[in-house]
């Protein structure tokens, strides 16, 4: 397991190569595929791309990722090879082009080693829901990893690859970044490009690294945001330098505390903590401030009304027509999409599917779809009101630590439930990063999450960086 | 506002997916579960609020209409699952 330091490191003494790198990568998948982690390792393009970037440090001519090894979450398209979504529906699936980010990756000259499992259309909190595996917690195999990028936290945890991308609808990188014990960040909505993500719930759905340090979940940042005209809604506002914010003190900054995340409910051992970071903070000259967010309570029923209608409409696409699963022995136009879907789709999919077409169906868009979007307002309010008088906020990621494989998965309610301090962050459209925050009496990690202002992703990452050199 | 089975047969058509009887039983307990938990939202008076669509402040945003090279029939067709020259192919839609 390595950062991207010690790479640059070794690379400038001339240790190792990018393709020497690239090799160690390669067997570290290979040894963790028990894990069940990648959906697909591309060894002779990783390899191949390896060796130019080698010839390029000698030129000098290198991007500013050179030898960092990445693996992308198979939700996000990558020119000829394959994007499953974790779906049988997309099984075969080609994609016949470069999403926005992997363009970004590989002209920053970072290695593109594979795709990674996931909840299938990144409907999922346990990576349970892969139409290919569930993945396993690198740290008890019997156990979740979170989800629904679960996939690319056990890649960055078992040193598979040095970082990933995953993606964020309401909580699918810091979740399972928690869950793992390793950094994510979910940037501001709009910060980067979702051209080739594809789509589950286009107003939530952020692109955003894994990583083990925050430093390196900042460069991989630094890559992938800013503007790009083939996404309408990425915003056109510059991207500073993200490496400028590490290092920095805490002294004065102005840290808030909702109160309605830190309830009965909430684990001690998690409470605890969170509680001992903010001490330090406190030490360190921060100042510690108890904020409302009132509107917590219902973050869950929103997000689940919007989320599902937003797919339904997205995932109607898939009908067996132009690609994808196509069932046979169909006598009809009509037949052919009902058994390409009901066969293609996994049962968590269905049902979103269905809560989604109920939410938006004749007689029930504004009881519940008009509803959801005007207490979305409500909850984004809460956000601007709390940051007029504090500069982020620092939350638990998930109310406990990570759960059994099979535990929660015949209860959807309870599964949703796992996401409360999560989903917050993209009804808002603010940025939020998880980090690894000590561990509980069984050793399973703790993520403690950083939430920001629209666009300000430099104070959390400063934040991040702050508790995580400290300690 | 309880569902039953009969809407869910009913949102399955609107969807275009097929249960089975046994799914279907489960399926009008979970959405009557996850509907009863969503349903909290009534506490709150929105009268007067504005339903949020767009996270972030955008104005509708315009590109010149200029002709660019986009994917190639070829490239389009290439993962469908039956074609036939430059066309997707799919079981007939009108009946003899």
């Amino acid at each position: 397991m390595r950062t991207y330091d010690s790479i640059v490191a070794d690379l400038q003494s001339g240790v190792t190569s990018c393709e020497g790198i690239t090799r160690e990568y390669l067997a570290a998948a290979e040894r963790g595929k028990g894990l069940n982690a990648l959906l697909a390792v591309f060894p002779e393009r990783a390899l191949e791309q390896a060796r130019s970037v080698d010839k390029k440090l000698s030129a000098g001519t290198a991007g500013p990722l050179a030898g960092m090894v990445m693996t992308v979450k198979d939700v996000i398209c990558q020119k000829g090879e394959k994007v499953t979504c974790g779906s049988k529906i997309l099984e075969n699936f080609v994609s016949p082009y470069d999403a926005t980010v992997v363009e970004r990756l590989r002209s920053a000259d970072a290695i593109l080693l594979g795709k990674t499992n996931m909840d299938e259309f990144a409907m999922g909190s346990s990576t349970e829901n892969s139409a290919f595996g569930r993945v396993k917690l690198p740290q008890d195999e019997s156990r979740v990893p979170g989800g629904s990028s679960g996939g690319s936290a056990v890649a960055v945890k078992a040193g598979i690859s040095t970082t990933s991308l995953g993606s964020d609808t309401g909580g699918s990188i810091r979740q399972p970044a928690a869950f793992t014990g390793v950094v994510g960040l979910k940037p501001t909505y709009g910060r980067v490009s979702r051209f080739g993500l594809v789509a589950f719930a286009s107003s939530f759905d952020s692109i955003g690294p894994f990583a083990l340090t925050t430093k390196d979940a900042a460069r991989v940042l630094g890559v992938i945001a800013g503007y790009d005209p083939a996404d309408s809604t990425s915003v056109n506002v510059p991207v500073p330098d993200y490496g400028a914010s590490l290092n920095k003190e805490v002294k004065g900054l102005r840290v808030g505390i909702p109160g309605e995340y830190f309830t009965d409910a909430l684990d001690s051992e998690i409470r605890a903590a969170i509680e001992r970071r903010l001490d330090v903070l406190r030490s360190n000259g921060a100042v510690i401030r108890e904020v409302s967010l009132p509107h917590t309570e219902y973050t869950i029923a929103t997000y689940y009304i919007l989320a599902t209608a937003e797919a339904s409409s997205n995932l109607a696409r898939y009908d067996g027509a132009r690609y994808g699963f196509r069932a046979g022995g169909v006598k009809d136009l009509t037949e052919m999409y009902v058994q390409s879907r009901s066969k293609g789709f996994g049962p968590e999919v269905k049902r979103r599917i269905m809560l989604g077409t109920y939410v938006l169906s004749a007689g029930y868009y504004d009881a519940y779809y008009r509803k959801g979007q005007k207490v979305r307002r409500l909850i984004q309010n809460d956000f601007i009101e709390a940051f007029k008088n504090v500069d982020c906020l620092i939350t638990p990621t998930t109310p406990s630590t990570s759960f059994k494989a099979g535990e929660k998965s015949n209860d959807p309610l309870q599964m949703y439930l796992s996401d409360v301090f999560t989903t917050s962050a993209n009804l808002a459209g603010i940025p939020g990063i998880s980090i690894p925050c000590g561990t509980d009496q069984q050793g399973l990690p703790i993520g403690l999450q950083i939430l920001g202002k629209q666009f300000d992703e430099a104070t959390i990452l400063r934040v991040a960086d702050f508790l995580e050199t400290i300690h | 506002m309880a569902v039953t089975v009969k809407d869910v047969e009913h949102i399955a058509k609107l969807a275009r997916l097929e249960f089975s009887n046994e799914e279907k039983q489960e399926f009008t307990h979970q959405l009557n579960e996850i509907l009863a938990y969503v349903g909290q939202l009534n506490k709150l008076d929105t009268s007067n609020v504005e339903p949020l669509s767009h996270v972030v402040e955008l104005n509708n945003v315009f590109r010149e209409d200029e002709v660019k090279q986009g994917l190639t029939a070829e490239e389009a067709l290439q993962n469908a699952p039956s074609k036939s020259e430059r066309f997707f192919k799919v079981p007939k839609v009108i009946s003899e």
